[in-house]
């Protein structure tokens, strides 16, 4: 059973992987990936965005994100997983989401980890929204490299995959 | 269907609406998603806006992701949203 927490606060990542290999022997290897509010700096000006802002679809969004961690449960047996997924104005260098996995082996952890980060950003409803050094704010469109990421892994066993 | 519908609307489409949810009884003649776009978007100018690329708008019918096929019933919950970019 996943640990899915939708929240506006940031996240302890040391404490949640505590919490995930509490009084377990069996786990073998974490596998971790934390989404970071970027400022990507272009030739122009010195910030591309002053914050990022995450909306989303309260009575959905746990649901939604609970059907990509049954799947990543169910693909790789994993031994334990979390996805904290914050919401609200995030700054530049402040953590957006949290995805760990616990398996017996590390590829397992590491393709599940994988996995569960391009499904999030197709599969789950989020929106962000930038706010320019100016104050503009424009919503982020969806990038078709995300949308092929997420593909990759359509197949519903990991072993039938060409 | 002759139906009542909540209809929710995210990001620019709620910008462009207006307002982020609001109750709608569409004809009997409703029966799907793209039908309720279809009489949602001849309603005014805001609902016009928030429907003009409708290329670019996706939904959810009771909290799941749906297509525009997807038959609604009464008290459904349709939700409006651009394609997801969380993570």
């Amino acid at each position: 059973m996943a640990r899915i927490s939708v929240q506006t606060e940031d996240f302890d990542v040391a404490g949640e992987i505590a919490r995930l290999t509490a009084g377990r022997t069996d786990i073998g290897g974490i596998g971790c990936f934390i989404g970071i509010v970027r400022d990507d700096k272009s030739a122009s000006q010195d910030h591309a965005i002053r914050a990022l802002t995450l909306e989303h679809y309260p009575a959905m969004t746990s649901r939604a994100v609970g059907r990509i961690t049954d799947e990543a449960e169910r693909r790789w047996g994993l031994l334990g997983c979390t996805v904290i997924h914050r919401v609200g104005r995030m700054l530049p260098g402040e953590n957006i989401v949290l995805v760990l996995t616990a398996a017996a082996h590390r590829q397992s952890a590491l393709d599940a980890t994988a996995f569960l980060i391009d499904w999030l950003k197709t599969k789950a409803p989020f929106w962000k929204r930038e706010e320019s050094p100016d104050g503009d704010a424009t919503w982020v469109e969806a990038r078709e490299a995300d949308t092929e990421a997420a593909a990759r892994w359509s197949s519903s066993d990991p072993d039938e995959m060409t | 269907m002759a139906a009542t519908i909540s209809v929710l609307y995210f990001a620019w489409l709620r910008e462009r609406m207006g307002c982020s949810e609001e109750t709608v009884a569409p004809p009997s003649s409703v029966t799907t998603v793209a039908e309720l776009i279809a009489w949602l978007a001849e309603r005014d100018a805001a609902h016009a806006a928030a429907f003009k690329n409708r290329k670019s708008v996706r939904c959810a019918v009771n909290q799941e992701f749906a297509d525009l096929a997807t038959v609604l019933r009464d008290g459904d919950e349709v939700a409006f949203f651009p394609p997801v970019t969380g993570g």
